[in-house]
């Protein structure tokens, strides 16, 4: 047969001498590089208690965005439901009443929210469309669970607290973004 | 004499060549022949005596007034209200002249407008989008505080938002020749001229909501529809019914989604000018399939945002599991229903009157 390359072998099988097959050079051998990665630095982290820094590009979990009053931004245009192309997000859209203008921004909001985690993929094309600054991709996980009911994020899961009635949770939610 | 009323003119528009009837406008010379070199209108209406020539979007250069007097004419001239003559040569895109002057014309109507897409009901069957989106600079270089009106209900079906208004005068057109009395008109002048009804007053005639389909912004829009849904999540059928009324055509457009009727529109031809009127009781009162006749699916240009998502000539892979498993349903892991507060089967937003609010919507069960 025509070999493809001209970097083939032909595999030595000639029997073993007797120091061959003590093994004690091919031991020592393995074990000195064993031994060698004790004295190396870790590539691993003791992930719950230190945890690595995040890339700034990095897409995690949802967060929709409130505004410096802690109004919420999002108008229910319907853009990230239409960019997103495993279509995970679901919206419903209601009217401001008189009297609810310092929970909402505009006239129009979204009275229900949802992101199908177990639908979603994480590209980012929901936090690019929106033209509101009202949602994006934090840098958190989103969190693993053993029921598929609770992939199923509503305005409860994905909104960030309030800056003005919790601004420590407010600035830990929004991180870098 | 006869002879010489037959006698068609010739015209050239971007190098088209076209023959019309004596008293085509060029605009509708150039719809004629379609394509990109139709001028785009605001105010123009067919089907409305008298509406045309205040946008001034469809500005077009004569180059050539006629075979008897080919000289061009000197300004721009409104393609809407200026008829074809013999010989004539008009440009439109080929034109650096016309461009830039609808530049112009279009950052002028987007001085006041607020740009709130999001929010409005319009968005996506716009026609100041579409302009826009062509012909508009990415910002703006007014600097002052943009008119403001408050909102107006026109009557329980009608809401204007006389902020987008752009002044376009096809509403008042449609109230004067459609109803009998005029109950709306454009008050005050300049940067004040607003669309009121006196005192508020609110329309009840047959045929006024059609002033939602001849708007070409959000400034009048369905309150029945009001923040219901996107109409690019909505599916466009043809429909039809025994309308009682004898000037209503009783041919629609329903706007679906899943199964309910969320709007009722008239026929849109390509230039978004409707087909027939169709009276209030069909567009605002009969959201039922069981109401209508469906004819089927209406045809959307594949480039306009509606067509999103509406697949044509789709093969489906065939169901294997029912064989697989001997005729038994496969295990269903999750119901979304069950969990998920959007599209609740019990809620039928198509069927609350105007907008939805926070009170419509009740805290689910499970959470």
């Amino acid at each position: 047969m025509q070999s493809l390359t001209n970097r083939a072998k032909q595999v030595e099988r000639k029997p073993m001498t007797l120091w061959e097959k003590m093994y004690l050079l091919s031991i020592t051998k393995g074990m000195s590089i064993t031994f060698g990665h004790i004295f190396k630095k870790k590539p691993t982290i003791n992930y719950p208690e230190k945890e690595r820094p995040f890339s700034p590009v990095f897409r995690g979990l949802h967060v929709l965005n409130r505004d410096e009053e802690g109004r919420e931004r999002c108008t229910a245009c319907g853009l990230c439901a239409l960019a997103c192309p495993a279509e995970a997000i679901t919206m419903e859209a209601a009217e401001r009443l008189p009297g609810e203008e310092n929970l909402y921004k505009e006239e129009k909001y979204a009275a229900r929210y949802e992101i199908n985690m177990l639908r979603c993929i994480f590209c980012g094309f929901c936090e690019d469309a929106c033209p509101k600054d009202a949602i994006y991709l934090s840098e958190t996980f989103a969190p693993s669970n053993y029921s598929r009911e609770k992939f199923i994020y509503g305005k409860n899961e994905l909104l960030i607290p309030d800056p003005k009635t919790d601004p420590e949770a407010y600035a830990k939610a929004k991180g870098n973004k | 004499m006869a002879e010489e009323q037959k006698k068609l003119f010739k015209v050239t528009i971007d190098n088209i060549t076209i023959e019309v009837e004596p008293g085509t406008s060029i605009l509708n010379a150039a719809r004629k022949i379609g394509g990109d070199i139709v001028p785009p209108a605001m105010c123009y209406y067919t089907r409305l005596k008298g509406s045309g020539g205040k946008c001034r979007t469809c500005l077009v250069e004569v180059a050539a007034g006629s075979t008897a007097d080919p000289r061009p004419m000197p300004k721009l001239v409104a393609s809407c209200r200026t008829n074809v003559m013999d010989g004539m040569v008009v440009k439109n895109i080929t034109s650096d002249k016309v461009i830039d002057a609808r530049n112009g014309i279009v950052e002028f109507l987007l001085i006041n407008h607020p740009l709130d897409c999001p929010i409005c009901d319009q968005a996506g069957e716009c026609h100041l989008q579409d302009l826009s989106y062509e012909h508009g600079l990415e910002g703006t270089r007014y600097e002052f505080p943009r008119r403001i009106f408050e909102k107006h209900d026109l009557g329980p079906y009608i809401q204007l938002h006389m902020t987008r208004c752009i002044l376009c005068f096809r509403c008042v057109y449609v109230a004067d020749q459609l109803t009998e009395k005029r109950e709306h008109g454009i008050l005050d002048r300049g940067d004040h001229s607003e669309i009121a009804t006196y005192i508020k007053k609110s329309l009840d005639h047959d045929f006024i909501g059609n002033v939602i389909d001849v708007c070409p912004v959000g400034a009048l829009t369905d309150r029945t529809f009001r923040f219901k849904n996107r109409v690019w999540f909505t599916k466009p059928v043809d429909a039809h019914r025994e309308c009682n009324n004898p000037k209503c055509c009783g041919k629609v457009t329903l706007w679906y989604r899943g199964e309910e009727v969320f709007r009722v529109t008239a026929r849109k031809d390509q230039w978004g000018e409707v087909d027939d009127w169709i009276c209030n009781e069909c567009r605002f009162e009969k959201k039922l399939t069981s109401d209508w006749v469906i004819e089927g699916p209406t045809m959307v240009n594949r480039h306009s945002v509606i067509a999103q998502g509406h697949y044509v000539g789709v093969e489906k892979p065939q169901e294997v599991l029912y064989d697989v498993l001997d005729g038994r349903k496969p295990r269903l892991f999750m119901d979304i229903h069950k969990i998920s507060e959007v599209n609740e089967p019990g809620r039928d937003l198509s069927k609350i009157e105007g907008p939805a609010h926070s009170t419509d919507f009740v805290e689910h069960k499970n959470k």
